[in-house]
């Protein structure tokens, strides 16, 4: 302590029954109890949305289950989406990140992905999520696979409202490559690219039904790959889902 | 230093003159339990203070013993504080400071305090949300003497703001989403009514300025939902005054809401405030006044005539009325008022930033949120207009001017003094006995009611030195800066903080010490008038 105080209001006015050391040791209990709840609590927030719709050939299902738990400057950030097609599980991805605040609206973040399907690959994952200006949700990650691979992910999602319950959230998410990743047939440069838009209606905050339609397309090498092997390289998705948060 | 010693031994010496006086003590018991309440028609279980919402009315006289024996039946620890009393610091009600543990669960902690004052006060909880959840009482302490406000009726008016939700929940939803509450966001629609009153380019900059900043314009309240109560009565349940015409009805507000500002009328009926934050102040008639969380006001008035005068209080962001009735006979209702427009932040609403490749005309400079919507021909309370009723004992220039910084970042609900929370904070050191200001900028868009424990600020508001009114909350408007003036008097530790229940619990909070400090250790930075020296007497500057 640099300052040497005097509590002329403790001296008067106290007189505590229970031994001193014990009286201190709450005393400190208290402070910071009181420092936890005026700023250092701890809070969480998770959000999912599942829907299920169909595309030209079929079914498909997905969900984006993301969220976090922690201080206003230290959280863990988790996240899972994967989607079925046919019933058949097809993508699924497991992530779970430190996540910083490092200033007014971003968070930089730090951790793993792991992918269960198409192919069984773990990343270290890096890379930041926040508000951008003109309100644009925005998540932005490096990959680095356990083979040495680099690729990354930019998504970004704005609200519109048509009413305070009615909400159209336009987004769009783009996948990159830095080489060819010829066992997930993923080429080099802009791999593949979705917009899309979802307009949901918000009964309350933290529970809205939605209709989704996403349009999906492979690029440059990866479309080439993909109709080499016979397959449609875009797609055209239409969906219904709910979007939950707690 | 001789000097601060003498300080100490004449102020134990008065302590010890004093408590051998012959003094009335005035005893309270007040049992904390959660208890089953219904005021929206839906039973709730909230905190209650001897089963009721609002806590019972605790009257003292001046020079009173007050004795308060708080009983904790919950399984959370509380704490109560006796909002603008002067007392001394271990008894102020702030758990983890000045040696103050709270009131664990299943014990009794007995307040122990002099009544050294006058006027209307309130006392509330100091542990997390138990304020909003409704332990919230008034106090009145009368005069020894004849009170120089004189009146046939005298009435409390406590305002509050009632929600069906638990206070955790509306921290973790705020921590979740900060504009979970938010009912009137911006649509498409109201951009392009923008469009054809304003023109394309102009709603686009608009649009686009407000973009840029991420910030929303419609941001008057936090947390919505709430039911607005009058003495723990719904608009419904009508709590009632009786008068009988040409009577003088004094009426004490208090606004024990945890998130709402309120303007507040009685159509048909000019009030004289006489009383703010418990302080005599020399009357002003007028027909309406803003009060925010944690202020008080004491008005006159004089209903002439035979009937229902709707006494109507409006939440800032217009999501309904706080309604009461002065009333020559029960069951009587008066018409309630229509609702005025709700305001529109603007660009003069955020200080601090910088909008010089901004594009502004006059009117975009203006403030959005203190337009209160009163017709034109009405006179609204300003603060410019209290002057205090006596005179001033300290009117010493301040050694030195405290800069306060009022910060936040509405998009993930952290707000901030100084650019810190409670959680980080380091105290604002004074000197015993020390004159300072405090200068309150607010570089956020909300207003904030600041609120210092332990002693009264004076307001700077243009008056003579002797006249400055004293106020225990100053309210902050967004974008603007405000100074009071301090007479450093009451050791101790002090909270001061942003009387907005969950901007005080997401960080907005820091600790005043009052202590004897050693010379080298009196702060001389950020010092406008460079003073500071350990030499007492600071009036000669």
């Amino acid at each position: 302590m640099r300052i040497k105080i005097m509590m002329i209001a403790s001296c008067c006015t106290l007189s505590l029954a229970q031994p001193a050391a014990a009286a201190a040791d709450n005393i400190k209990d208290k402070a910071e109890e009181l420092r936890q709840e005026h700023g250092g609590g701890i809070f969480h927030m998770f959000m999912l949305e599942t829907d299920y719709g169909r595309n030209e050939d079929g079914s498909v299902a997905s969900w984006d289950w993301e969220g976090w738990v922690g201080t206003d400057e230290n959280k863990l950030w988790l996240k899972s989406e994967g989607e079925l097609t046919d019933g058949k599980l097809a993508e699924a991805e497991i992530w779970a990140l430190y996540s910083r605040n490092v200033a007014t609206f971003w968070d930089a973040q730090a951790g793993l992905r792991y992918d269960v399907k198409p192919d069984s690959q773990a990343y270290l994952t890096l890379g930041f999520t926040g508000l951008a200006p003109y309100f644009f949700e925005t998540e932005a990650h490096l990959f680095i696979s356990e083979n040495g691979d680099f690729t990354g992910r930019l998504r970004q999602e704005n609200d519109f409202l048509l009413t305070q319950k009615l909400v159209l959230q336009p987004y769009a998410e783009a996948n990159l490559s830095a080489q060819e990743v010829p066992e997930q047939e993923i080429g080099a440069g802009l791999a593949d690219a979705k917009i899309g838009l979802q307009t949901r209606y918000e009964i309350t905050r933290k529970f809205a039904p939605y209709v989704d339609v996403h349009y999906g397309r492979k690029f440059g090498e990866t479309s080439s790959i993909a109709k080499s092997n016979g397959e449609e390289n875009d797609e055209l998705v239409g969906s219904v889902g709910l979007r939950l948060m707690f | 230093m001789r000097k601060h010693h003498l300080v100490v031994v004449a102020l134990l010496g008065t302590i010890i003159i004093s408590s051998s006086a012959h003094a009335k003590t005035t005893e309270y018991d007040l049992t904390i339990d959660r208890t089953p309440v219904n005021i929206t028609g839906k039973t709730l279980v909230k905190v209650t203070a001897n089963g009721g919402i609002p806590a019972p009315t605790l009257r003292f006289v001046e020079g009173d013993d007050a004795v308060i024996h708080v009983t904790n039946k919950m399984s959370e620890d509380t704490s109560i504080h006796w909002h603008g009393l002067i007392l001394p610091g271990g008894m102020d009600g702030v758990p983890g400071f000045n040696d103050f543990l709270g009131i664990p669960p299943g014990e009794t902690f007995t307040y122990r305090f002099k009544i050294k004052q006058t006027g209307t006060y309130w006392y509330h909880a100091h542990s997390m949300g138990q304020e909003q959840d409704g332990l919230y009482g008034s106090i009145i302490a009368a005069p020894s003497g004849k009170d120089p406000i004189e009146a046939e009726r005298d009435y409390v008016v406590v305002l509050s703001d009632f929600s069906e939700e638990d206070s955790d929940d509306i921290m973790m939803n705020l921590k979740m989403s900060s504009d979970y509450y938010s009912t009137a966001r911006r649509t498409l629609g109201d951009f392009f009514s923008d469009v054809k009153t304003q023109g394309a380019d102009k709603a686009w900059k608009t649009a686009k300025e407000w973009g840029d900043m991420r910030m929303s314009q419609t941001d008057l309240a936090d947390v919505t939902g709430y039911t607005f109560l009058v003495n723990g009565k719904s608009p419904e349940q009508n709590w009632t005054g009786i008068f009988k015409p040409g009577e003088k009805v004094r009426l004490r507000f208090i606004n024990a809401s945890a998130m709402s500002f309120f303007d507040v009328r009685i159509p048909g009926l000019k009030m004289s405030v006489v009383q703010s934050d418990g302080q005599n102040v020399e009357p002003v008639k007028v027909d309406e006044f803003r009060i925010s969380p944690a202020e008080t006001y004491d008005v006159l008035v004089t209903p002439a005539e035979d009937r229902a005068y709707t006494i109507a209080a409006e939440p800032i962001d217009r999501t309904g009325f706080a309604i009461a009735t002065l009333a020559t006979r029960e069951g009587m209702k008066g018409d309630i008022p229509k609702a005025r427009p709700r305001a529109l932040l603007k660009m003069g609403d955020m200080g601090g930033m910088d909008m010089s490749d901004m594009e502004m005309t006059p009117a975009d400079m203006k403030s959005g949120w203190s337009e209160a919507g009163t017709p034109a021909g009405d006179k609204a309370l300003s603060y410019s207009d209290l002057r205090y009723a006596g005179i001033q004992k300290d009117t010493r220039e301040p050694g030195r001017t405290i800069e306060v910084h009022l910060g936040g970042n509405m998009e993930r609900y952290i707000w901030t003094i100084n650019d810190k929370k409670f959680s980080e904070a380091e105290p604002i050191r004074l000197k015993y006995g020390e004159r300072v200001r405090l200068n309150f900028t607010n570089d956020t868009m909300m207003a904030h009611p600041m609120h210092l424990h332990g002693m009264f600020v004076q307001l700077e508001n243009g008056q003579p030195a002797e006249k400055l009114p004293n106020k225990h909350v100053v309210v902050v408007p967004p974008g603007q800066s405000y100074s009071v003036l301090l007479t450093a008097d009451e050791a101790g530790e002090w909270a001061m903080h942003c009387h907005l229940l969950f901007h005080m619990m997401s960080g907005m909070m820091t600790k005043v010490v009052v202590a004897k400090l050693d010379a080298e250790d009196v702060p001389a930075t950020k010092d406008t008038t460079g003073a500071g020296s350990a030499q007492g007497g600071h009036d000669a500057h």
